[in-house]
């Protein structure tokens, strides 16, 4: 008798668990009338998104747009666990891949693109001009891990430039990876054009040639079980844009 | 239902666990909590093993670069809580025992890196200890010593995080012992530091004990503090949960492969720990 | 050598101010109830309390009170021993020697001396907590003995023990005490154990000294309440005029002789009750109220109220004859021999 009360409440109690985690994400059910849809975004995104996401509140009255910002991988990750979210846009196609192959997206389309810059700081204290600078042991450089879009990228972009960088760090994001050139605790770093601007002259940007050939894609895509179907197209649709291209050009993206 | 058996004949099917304390059945209001709370900490246990990869795990663990980040682990997170033993244990000691003014801030600003995220803990750590740091810029002028970047630098941001946990122990395990034990060491001549060396210290060696694994397991999951001060290079800044991390990105059955080694590693070490050191006396 | 000092400790509350002079080779106990101020003595002697200005202690003609207690010349058994838990009997007792820089080997040497002193050269291994209480007691006066003290201090030292251990150890902790040949102050709230174990007894109440002397002096001649009752006396306060003392209304004859204010006091079982009031002398009777009835070893003890609290002790069959009950009036006498008076 006991036991089996126990089993019971073994069953109900996990469930009731699940339920309360699980409930905070979304608010309303699917249906019309919904007036909020949820994007996940490339923490590169933070900065254009949030402001597309003022236009087209503005451009939709009543509607909210919710943003959930990260690493691209944790992202996509987290929607293929059942993260209730309408849009992805992702910082590279491999990362976008993992939420294909699982079905959960439309086909993707290539809204941005963002080139490398050798960043160093402010004062530049190791006097680097360019990639070249960087294979200087007394030169200490950080990258992204490979394992990351721009850690991905920067590889290719010294494999084309033909050279041996050995870097004290490999960062988990692009954003570490900037913080420890802002902090001066490096004396260069490859990131994308886009931080560089970013980090409103606390750094400063130098381009290289072999950039072109590292060049990311950002794809973004609308979630297939998306309960804000309608808006989230229309979400989509503002990247792809004018306006769109604007607020990411002025960024420093590239179109695609 | 459940009955409480009230000093009552014993049962005949029950006799064992009678006579030695008093009697009754478990109360459900405590047990049923703690097997929830148990089920809580271990389902996510049972989800990595459930969805590790095992025909390919052994292939996995012998991959160099695995070994490598283990073994850094290891070295750091000991290294980290033989310091924390030699800062903490004294502070603890001071915090428990001196009477200052401002006692109890110091205790709280003791527990800052409780309540700080790890990250910001690193940043923190970089604005005093890094190149250019408040201290780490002498540090660098003076000496040539550069924290951050390496193994050491690990060392430091383990030890960061971890140090609360061992002080915060310690310094119950002080609070609770009897004072008067340290008084009469006193009459018999001791002065405080031989009283602490041979009389406090050995008291309150199980709490030393516990803080010291608290410190530890701490110290070897420790990310955030470690990625953002130390960074991260395979040799010498990359523990296993910074390969956990990066493993992530790409490859999440890496990432459980390595993460459920990280576990097997610490609960072999703590379950062999516990019976030998974390004994009471 | 000698002690001699003026303890003053102020606590909110409280205040202990009494001057102690103890000779070489003499055993004082300080005795007295509870909260009295007996302990808080003994630690200002330790140096474990802080003395308020004004405090002062010497012994053998130099200053104790300026000295932390690890520098004093002291021994102290305290009053559950606080063996430490993680050293044997004998690293225990070699603790002070080795605090005081002697070697490791002779300092094992001197207490495993000790230990065969008191009895316990077998359990030089053991840890305290395989020690029995009398056991225990034992290992912390070696202890205490160890460091060679000036001054021996003991708390409370067999309260902690059971009826028939207490009796055994008394008499060992008698002999130890008089081998010894510094001063010994021990507190206890146990005339017995004072008056066996101690050359002269000083008693304190709220913070001060009531009484001192021998054991014999103050077991006859109790000046408290408290001493009384510890002796097992019934004592009052009255004006003396050569063989006749005026305690309130009554009127006590002594053999004793004296004027002025004066104590009276007589054993319980030298009160004598009558259901009826008696013939004879009016002197030492009064009629009193029968407050309760109680077993005091064979006899039976009445408390009595009345124009004066007493105890009368008599014999069970007494209690039956007179068929006594709470409340019941009965008269109450005491032989002027068994009845004593001295100055107050």
């Amino acid at each position: 008798m006991a036991f089996r009360r126990l089993s019971r409440w073994a069953v109900v109690l996990p469930a009731l668990l699940a339920l309360g985690l699980t409930g905070c994400g979304s608010g309303e059910p699917a249906g019309a009338g919904v007036t909020e849809v949820t994007v996940f975004a490339a923490a590169s995104l933070t900065g254009t998104f949030t402001e597309l996401g003022k236009i087209f509140e503005a451009a939709h009255p009543g509607t909210t747009v919710r943003f959930g910002f990260g690493s691209s991988a944790t992202l996509a990750q987290q929607i293929v666990q059942g993260a209730p979210a309408d849009v992805f846009a992702a910082a590279s196609p491999a990362t976008m891949k993992t939420v294909t192959d699982a079905s959960l997206a439309s086909t993707p389309t290539t809204f941005a693109r963002n080139r490398l810059q050798i960043a160093v700081p402010a004062d530049d204290p190791a006097g680097v001009d360019d990639l070249k600078d960087l294979t200087d042991p007394k030169v200490k450089v950080a990258l992204c891990a490979e394992q990351v879009p721009c850690g991905a990228a920067a590889v290719k972009a010294l494999d084309a430039a033909g050279l041996e960088v050995t870097p004290v760090t490999l960062e988990q994001d692009v954003k570490a990876t900037l913080t420890k050139v802002e902090l001066g605790e490096v004396d260069a770093a490859l990131v994308y054009t886009t931080d560089v601007i970013a980090s409103g002259g606390r750094v400063r940007g130098i381009a290289f040639p072999e950039a072109g050939q590292a060049i990311n894609d950002y794809p973004i895509a609308t979630l297939a079980p998306a309960p804000a179907g309608d808006l989230a197209r229309r979400f989509v649709d503002l990247v792809l844009s004018q306006q769109g291209r604007d607020v990411l050009t002025e960024a420093g993206f590239e179109a695609p | 239902m459940v009955t409480i058996n009230r000093a009552g004949p014993v049962e005949p099917h029950g006799g064992s666990t009678a006579g030695r304390r008093p009697s009754g059945r478990l109360p459900w209001m405590l047990v049923l909590p703690a097997l929830l709370g148990l089920a809580f900490l271990v389902l996510p246990l049972a989800g990595l093993l459930v969805r590790a990869p095992w025909p390919t795990l052994l292939e996995r663990l012998t991959e160099p670069h695995v070994l490598e980040a283990l073994r850094l682990s290891l070295l750091c997170a000991t290294i980290a809580t033989a310091v924390c033993l030699l800062l903490g244990v004294p502070l603890a000691w001071l915090l428990a025992r001196v009477d200052f003014p401002g006692r109890r801030l110091v205790r709280a600003l003791v527990t800052v890196p409780l309540v700080l995220p790890p990250v910001v803990g690193g940043v923190a750590l970089l604005l005093v200890l890094g190149r250019r740091g408040l201290i780490g810029h002498s540090l660098e002028a003076s000496f040539g010593i550069t924290l951050p970047f390496t193994t050491v630098g690990v060392i430091v941001a383990e030890a960061f995080v971890a140090m609360p946990f061992l002080v915060i122990s310690v310094e119950g395990a002080l609070r609770a012992a009897d004072q008067r034990f340290e008084e009469a060491a006193a009459t018999l001549g001791a002065s405080r530091w031989t009283v602490f060396r041979r009389v406090t210290l050995p008291m309150v060696m199980p709490g030393v004990a516990a803080g010291a694994v608290l410190c530890w397991a701490r110290a070897l999951g420790e990310f955030g503090a470690t990625i953002t001060f130390a960074g991260n290079f395979p040799g010498t800044t990359r523990t296993m949960p910074l390969a956990v991390y990066l493993a992530l990105e790409t490859e999440p059955e890496a990432a459980i492969v390595l993460s459920l080694v990280l576990l097997a590693v610490s609960v072999v070490i703590l379950a062999g720990l516990r019976d030998r050191w974390v004994s009471t006396p | 050598m000698s002690l001699l000092a003026r303890l003053a400790v102020t606590r909110p509350a409280f205040e202990l101010d009494l001057t102690l002079e103890v000779a070489p080779g003499e055993v004082v106990a300080l005795l007295g109830p509870n909260g009295a101020g007996k302990t808080t003595a003994l630690r200002a002697l330790a140096g474990l309390t802080a003395m308020t200005s004004g405090g002062r202690i010497d012994l053998d003609g130099r200053p104790l009170h300026t000295l932390p207690a690890d520098r004093r010349p002291i021994g102290v058994v305290f009053q559950d021993y606080l063996l430490f838990p993680h050293l044997s009997a004998l690293d225990n007792v070699a603790f002070g020697p080795r605090c005081k820089g002697v070697g490791k080997a002779e300092a094992r040497r001197a207490a495993a001396a000790l230990l065969e002193r008191v009895g316990l050269a077998d359990h030089a291994a053991a840890k305290p907590r395989r020690l029995s209480g009398g056991q225990a007691q034992r290992v912390a006066l070696a202890r205490a003995l160890a460091v060679r003290p000036r001054l021996l201090l003991l708390d409370e030292p067999l309260a902690a023990l059971d009826a028939h251990t207490r009796l055994e150890i008394r008499s060992q902790l008698r002999r130890h005490l008089a081998d010894f040949d510094g001063v010994t102050v021990l507190v206890t709230h146990d005339p017995l154990d004072a008056m066996v174990l101690a050359d002269r007894l000083i008693v304190i109440e709220h913070g001060s000294i009531v009484q001192q002397g021998t054991p014999s002096e103050v077991a006859r001649h109790p000046r408290t309440d408290y001493v009384a009752r510890l002796v097992g006396l019934n004592l009052y306060r009255g004006v003396a005029d050569g063989t006749r003392v005026e305690v309130g209304e009554l009127l006590f004859s002594t053999s004793d002789r004296l004027d002025g204010a004066a104590f009276v006091a007589f054993p319980p079982a030298a009160v004598a009750l009558y259901r009826s009031r008696p013939d004879g002398s009016p002197r030492n009777l009064w009629q009193a109220r029968i407050d309760g009835i109680e077993r005091h070893g064979d006899n039976v003890r009445v408390h009595l109220d009345g124009p004066i609290t007493a105890f009368a002790d008599i014999t069970p069959a007494a209690l039956a004859e007179l068929d006594l009950a709470p409340g019941r009036q009965v008269w109450a006498s005491v032989k002027a021999t068994e009845t004593h008076a001295y100055p107050a």
